[in-house]
């Protein structure tokens, strides 16, 4: 193999991602998010938060033969990342996560100050 | 040819990416042609193709799927992955809004023609992770082997 052909620099492999499908859907108890990420295991899948920032990254492992030669490729890059803002009224704190079939379940629920509540209008 | 796509060295499909680019840029051409079967770049699902001495396997990056949906058949070498995912987003109503919309949902049905030294008598599918894995082994007399050479 030619190495000066098929080796690029580490600053455009990090660069190279794919950005998930998701779906977002916002109901009285919170944000749920769902992502599409086949080819990802729960253990190869990265949640983080940093102040108001989320990030889903993940790797896809398919578990292929080292020996096996490419025929026809669509998917060409093994990672996706893609980030969201959260704003003041969601609680990062107790997002929960769940991956099913290559499908991430993000729930973040409302802070307790923000779930609507009924405004009680005084008569004096 | 796809600047947003390259992969990173390592990768199992970068060698293919490199030499359709070199091919690209050897013959002039912008379009390299692709397969009559080829679906638009985005469609679900994705598919990956690679080859072994043993097998040709074929990577179905289709995440979310039922089982009891989904078919794969083969006939007169062309293998057909045909189902439906259901759609995750409920309703709008006055409590519920919906923001982002782009994961697929609904029918969806990808074609691969397979190469004619496979045995597609004995097709061997699995789904993990959200990835459809297909296998089907080459025929005996495909296989490479050695050759003896006598001396006299």
């Amino acid at each position: 193999m030619d190495t000066n052909v098929t080796t690029r620099p580490a600053a455009e492999a990090d660069t190279a991602v794919i950005v998930p499908a998701v779906d977002i859907v916002e109901d009285e108890h919170g944000i749920t998010l769902k992502a599409d990420l086949p080819g990802v295991s729960k253990e190869e899948l990265a949640i983080g938060i940093d102040g108001d920032n989320l990030t889903i990254e993940g790797t896809v492992k398919l578990g292929e033969s080292s020996r096996m030669q490419p025929v026809y490729a669509e998917i060409r890059v093994a990672h996706y990342k893609r980030s969201f803002v959260l704003s003041r009224d969601l609680d990062g704190a107790k997002i929960d996560a769940a991956m099913k079939n290559g499908v991430l379940t993000l729930t973040v629920p409302k802070a307790e100050a923000a779930k609507p509540r009924r405004i009680a209008v005084r008569a004096d | 040819m796809y600047p947003s796509l390259t992969s990173f060295s390592g990768d199992l499909f970068a060698e293919f990416d490199s030499l359709q680019r070199q091919l690209d840029h050897l013959m002039g051409l912008r379009g390299w042609p692709s397969s009559i079967r080829a679906a638009g770049r985005g469609a679900y699902p994705a598919i990956n193709v690679g080859s072994t001495e043993d097998a040709v396997e074929i990577y179905a990056f289709a995440p979310g799927i039922d089982m009891s949906r989904l078919e794969v058949t083969v006939d007169k070498g062309l293998l057909t992955i045909a189902g439906e995912r259901a759609s995750d987003v409920p309703e709008e109503t006055d409590k519920v809004s919906v923001y982002t919309r782009e994961r697929f949902a609904g029918a969806f049905k990808r074609v691969v023609s397979l190469p004619a030294d496979v045995d597609s008598s004995r097709v061997e599918a699995t789904y993990r992770n959200g990835v459809l894995r297909i296998a089907i082994p080459k025929l005996e007399a495909a296989k490479p082997r050695r050759i003896e050479v006598k001396t006299h």
